[in-house]
């Protein structure tokens, strides 16, 4: 028996812009729904619709009910007594969701009593136990603290614990880990599983994580410019997906346990809503199109076993048990020269010995003083070899950001040495800085905030090159534009004329402009969809090999980092837990960070993530103002749990280095760990083309 | 805290010192008590003069500097000096700073209070009659100045009264001399409103403009969908989620609105026949009435220092996250 039934939804925002077109679905008890698509979708405003939260100018038509009972059109204070009674709501991102004013114990009471005739006290006391139930550690100290006091995860365990205070039928999460790290995800998507057992409510799970929906999911249902495209149990759908676009997707996501090699693309951009093609909304970027795509927009029929699909052409996928890799052109990147070289043979573009940033911690309005010392970055070293790309990872906090701000500086660090390209940039004239200014160069996450949306995309280009005296520039430019799949005649327009996607191609145009050696990443992809993320890293595989360059690639997405990169180091609270080759770290982690890590990481594969078995971490990192002693890991490490008084000893007056691990073999025997006990285990589990291997 | 806002008093203090100072020195220099004595007729002897204005601190052939020394040892004791012709200028300002109080008090608070509520009702209404009403209508009283403002209002009602046949709204003074009791209560009370309406015009459009654009940028926050998603309805979200946390920047701007007030109130209380502080210190500088001048510029200085600090302990009360550090 279904408790939420949603039939042809469409709304309309004023100007009659249609963001979503006829979206139906329902909800049994104990069943979780996904919802993926990419931003621009319509999944959000359709859960919006569903509550009945809209902003008061959309309209909004079709029907919605619950329990039998109809909630499009009904008047406001029926729906109140509706929301967060029997449908409540997760949003994305936990600090601005509470309200800054109150403490977390008032707000989740506050949601007790709205619906229940109960007294403060006894509100305030449910208020603890909900907290205690989602995992939040001394709940009734905790209950007084205000929003700001709380780490972006336990804000998201309050927000569960005050979504299911009044034991809701249903559960609409929006995004409900997008804005945290993986380890804390995996805890707070296990406070989810737990919050579900407690209520049996049926999940509406919205996000854009096709890991995250493979372990969550039974059904899936995809959407794409505000309509579903396809829809089906989550295994059916994951395995033998029938609509090109899905196809696409699936096949376009970086996976940690994927092979490296490029990525499948879809080219092109989402539509607008404003203007839809007149067929098939996906007809434009579709690489399975036929002349009869455009006459009609396919609807979504059934076609057996639960499944719904949108596109004239599913039977066909399903007869000839068709893969994105099959319909989707991969793209061919020429190999690099240099690897040809061993590593040990090449130049070295980028030495850290034992980098060192402390930042005062000040306290104060009036009258500052220094209450404690920072310790971004304590003792970092790696280095990175000529056509090399060495990722650099790890969670908020961990002092990668910091770590790229001290070598983009060029200037001496407060310890240690940062040597780029061969020159120490402590002992750099103001001249040769300059000029090393043009070997190094930066690409950063948001596109958009990096480009000044007054000037023209050439004129944004030709910046640095007119800065460094350069002469027959608009030359220069039309060329750097078609070296990242632009066109020349792109450089008259603005910005803000460009999607995502082109606008990040436009910054490493850039950022290239100056024929750098050494280009720094900070998270270039991070803000982009899934589909438009492949592209991006495809590019950037392609000007590395045939521009010859090096990459520093700053990323707290592992999967992501798996594809672009040779080597990676993981970093934990200013130091680096472990460093080698990826396949080394990937398949063999030692450092028991780097295994909660991996292991934290979705799957998007259903059975293998149901099958997995995480290594969860508790609680959140320590400050960095306040590292524990000896290995800093071991508040949280879940190897030191386990071992014996003696052994502890070590873990607590001992910080441990990076040691070469004795069993690092294989082509690279490139692999360490700074663990005393490091032991090499598997924790992703292979995937199925490795294993035939 | 109790050791934050201790200090911030004991600053307040040095600050009020150093504001009277900077502004007896200033009318001390500029200001000329002799040329009251001096136009007189019959001419007074220059030693009498002298003598007299020595009594009373007001000497301009006495060192500046000695003046002042005396003028600071008396305010230090509580003494404010001597007025002009020789009045006690702290029993002048016993008298003049209730009547002052009064209207500020109840000016900044109808300002506040009205402010903040009709900027909270445009931002909820954007776009719609009643928010450009407001919004047209906030600006024009900005653009007016207060005395323009003030005589406006005292015709209007003048007319008003003329076309009923009694005087339902007082437009002149404090109060009624000749009443007693309750009747006078009240009086008082009518005298009230002309001058609170006109002092307190300004500081309703200038908090509901600020109000409605903090309001605007609360409305659009997460934390307000949420608490409507958890059941509340519209209108309680609205207030207890949206405007509660909408107040904090507001409440920053208090000692701002404050110091605009206290320059109103100077016209207000001249154009009313108030006879207050503001009202004084027009008269005491065509008086050449140095010390007085002083008096009130170190009780401004203590009103805008005071709001300053009732600003801080306002956003103190109404922010947890400013609390905490
Ligand atoms: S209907 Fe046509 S354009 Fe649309 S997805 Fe199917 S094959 Fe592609
Ligand atoms: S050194 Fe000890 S605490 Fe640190 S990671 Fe290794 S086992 Fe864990």
């Amino acid at each position: 028996m279904s408790i939420l039934q949603v039939r042809d939804l469409t709304v309309t925002f004023p100007g009659g812009v249609q963001a979503v077109r006829g979206v139906s679905y329902e909800v049994s008890r104990g069943e979780v729904l996904g919802i993926v698509g990419e931003s621009g979708s319509g999944k959000s405003v359709t859960s919006l619709a569903v509550m009945g939260l809209l902003p008061p100018g959309a309209v909004v038509s079709g029907s919605v009910t619950l329990h039998g009972r109809e909630l499009i059109g009904v008047q406001e204070d029926e729906l109140t007594r509706v929301r967060g009674k029997s449908i409540s709501m997760i949003f994305q991102d936990p600090l601005s969701a509470f309200t800054p004013v109150y403490t977390i114990g008032a707000q989740i009471a506050e949601a007790v009593r709205v619906h229940q005739k109960t007294g403060k006290d006894k509100a305030a006391k449910r208020a603890v136990e909900l907290l205690d139930l989602v995992g939040i550690p001394h709940p009734d100290a905790r209950a007084r603290a205000f929003p700001h006091e709380f780490s972006g995860g336990m804000r998201q365990r309050a927000m569960i614990a005050m979504a299911i205070a009044n034991d809701p039928d249903l559960l609409i999460c929006d995004e409900p880990t997008t804005a945290l790290d993986v380890t804390i995800q995996a805890q707070v998507l296990e406070v989810l599983k737990t919050a579900q057992r407690e209520t049996g409510a049926g999940i509406v799970m919205i996000t854009h994580d096709l890991g995250v929906i493979a372990g969550m999911a039974d059904r899936v249902l995809v959407m794409y410019a505000g309509r579903p495209v396809e829809q089906g149990p989550v295994d059916e759908l994951y395995y033998r997906p029938r609509m090109p676009y899905t196809m696409g997707l699936l096949a376009s996501i970086p996976r940690v346990d994927g092979a490296e090699g490029p990525l499948v693309p879809i080219e092109g951009n989402p539509p607008s809503p404003a203007a839809l093609p007149p067929g098939c909304p996906f007809a434009p970027r579709c690489p399975m199109r036929i002349d009869v795509c455009d006459e009609e927009e396919p609807p979504l029929t059934a076609v057996g076993g639960g499944r719904h699909v949108a596109c004239v052409r599913s039977r066909e996928i399903e007869h000839k048990a068709l893969t994105g890799a099959d319909v989707y052109p991969l793209p061919v990147i020429p190999p690099s020269g240099a690897v040809r070289v061993p590593r040990e043979r090449r130049a070295t573009v980028l030495e850290l010995t034992d980098l060192v940033r402390h930042y005062p911690l000040m306290k104060g309005a009036v009258f500052k003083r220094r209450v404690g010392t920072v310790h971004a970055v304590d003792g970092v070293s790696f280095d990175i070899a000529e056509g090399e790309t060495l990722a650099l990872v790890g969670e908020s906090g961990c002092g990668k950001t910091t770590t790229l701000q001290q070598i983009m500086r060029l200037e001496p660090p407060q310890s240690g040495h940062v040597v780029v390209l061969g020159q120490d940039s402590a002992r750099l004239g103001k001249a040769e800085r300059k000029a090393l200014r043009g070997d190094l160069q930066i690409v950063f996450q948001d596109p958009m905030a990096a480009l000044d949306p007054r000037m023209p995309v050439g004129d944004v280009i030709a910046e640095p090159l007119r800065a460094h005296g350069r002469r027959n520039v608009a030359a220069r430019v039309a060329e750097l534009l078609e070296l990242v799949g632009l066109s020349p005649e792109h450089a008259e327009r603005y910005p803000q004329q460009f999607s995502g996607g082109q606008r990040q191609r436009i910054g490493i145009a850039r950022a290239l402009a100056l024929e750098p050696r050494l280009l720094v990443l900070d998270e270039p992809v991070s803000a982009l969809d899934v589909s438009i993320q492949a592209g991006i890293i495809n590019l950037l595989e392609e000007l590395k090999n045939t521009l010859g360059l090096s990459y520093l690639f700053v990323a707290h997405d592992l999967a992501v980092v798996r594809h672009l990169a040779d080597r990676v180091a993981v970093m934990y609270l200013g130091r680096i837990a472990e460093i080698g080759a990826v396949e080394n770290v990937y398949d063999r982690p030692a450092h028991p960070y780097t295994q909660a890590l991996l292991s934290a990481i979705p799957l998007p594969d259903p059975e293998r993530e149901r099958a997995r078995r995480r290594i969860l971490l508790q609680g959140d990192p320590p400050s960095p103002a306040d590292p524990p002693s000896g290995c800093r890991f071991r508040t949280r490490c879940p190897k030191f749990a386990r071992l014996g008084e003696a052994e502890r000893r070590r873990c607590v007056n001992e910080e441990p280095s990076v040691v070469r691990l004795a069993n690092a073999t294989g082509e690279r025997p490139d692999h360490g760990a700074a663990c005393h006990y490091a032991e090499e285990i598997e924790v992703i589990p292979a995937s199925d083309d490795q294993e035939e291997k | 805290m109790g050791k934050y806002l201790l200090r911030r008093l004991a600053m307040n203090v040095i600050l009020i010192a150093v504001a009277a100072s900077l502004a007896y020195m200033l009318a001390a220099t500029t200001m000329n008590p002799r040329a009251a004595y001096q136009g007189r007729r019959p001419p007074v002897p220059e030693t009498v003069i002298d003598a007299t204005l020595d009594t009373y601190n007001l000497n301009d052939k006495t060192p500046l500097l000695q003046r002042y020394t005396t003028w600071a040892a008396g305010v230090a004791t509580g003494d404010f000096g001597r007025t002009w012709n020789g009045g006690s200028v702290n029993d002048e300002m016993g008298r003049r700073i209730g009547v002052s109080l009064r209207l500020l008090f109840v000016g900044t608070l109808v300002g506040f209070a009205l402010g903040v509520a009709l900027g909270a009702l445009s931002a909820v209404k954007q776009y719609r009659p009643s928010d450009r009403v407001i919004g047209v209508a906030s600006f024009t009283i900005m653009a007016i100045p207060v005395f323009v403002l003030a005589t406006l209002l005292a015709v209007a009602t003048y007319s008003m009264n003329r076309a009923l046949g009694f005087t339902l709204i007082e437009y002149t003074g404090e109060y009624n001399p000749r009443l007693t009791g309750w009747d006078q209560w009240l009086n008082r009370l009518n005298h009230l409103v002309l001058p609170t309406i006109s002092l307190s015009l300004g500081a309703i459009a200038f908090y509901s403009r600020i109000q409605r654009n903090m309001m605007l940028d609360v409305l659009n926050q997460d934390f307000v969908r949420t608490a409507m998603a958890k059941g509340l309805p519209r209108r309680t979200a609205l207030v207890k989620h949206a405007l509660r946390t909408a107040l904090i920047p507001s409440a920053t701007y208090f000692a701002f609105a404050f110091g605009t007030l206290l320059t109103g109130a100077t016209f207000t209380e001249k154009i009313f026949a108030w006879h207050g502080m503001g009202a004084w210190l027009i008269d005491s500088i065509n008086q050449n009435d140095v010390n007085a001048v002083a008096a009130v510029s170190l009780f401004a200085a203590a009103c805008v220092l005071a709001a300053a600090f009732l600003s801080d302990l306002l956003v103190a009360a109404l922010d947890p996250r400013v609390r905490v550090s």
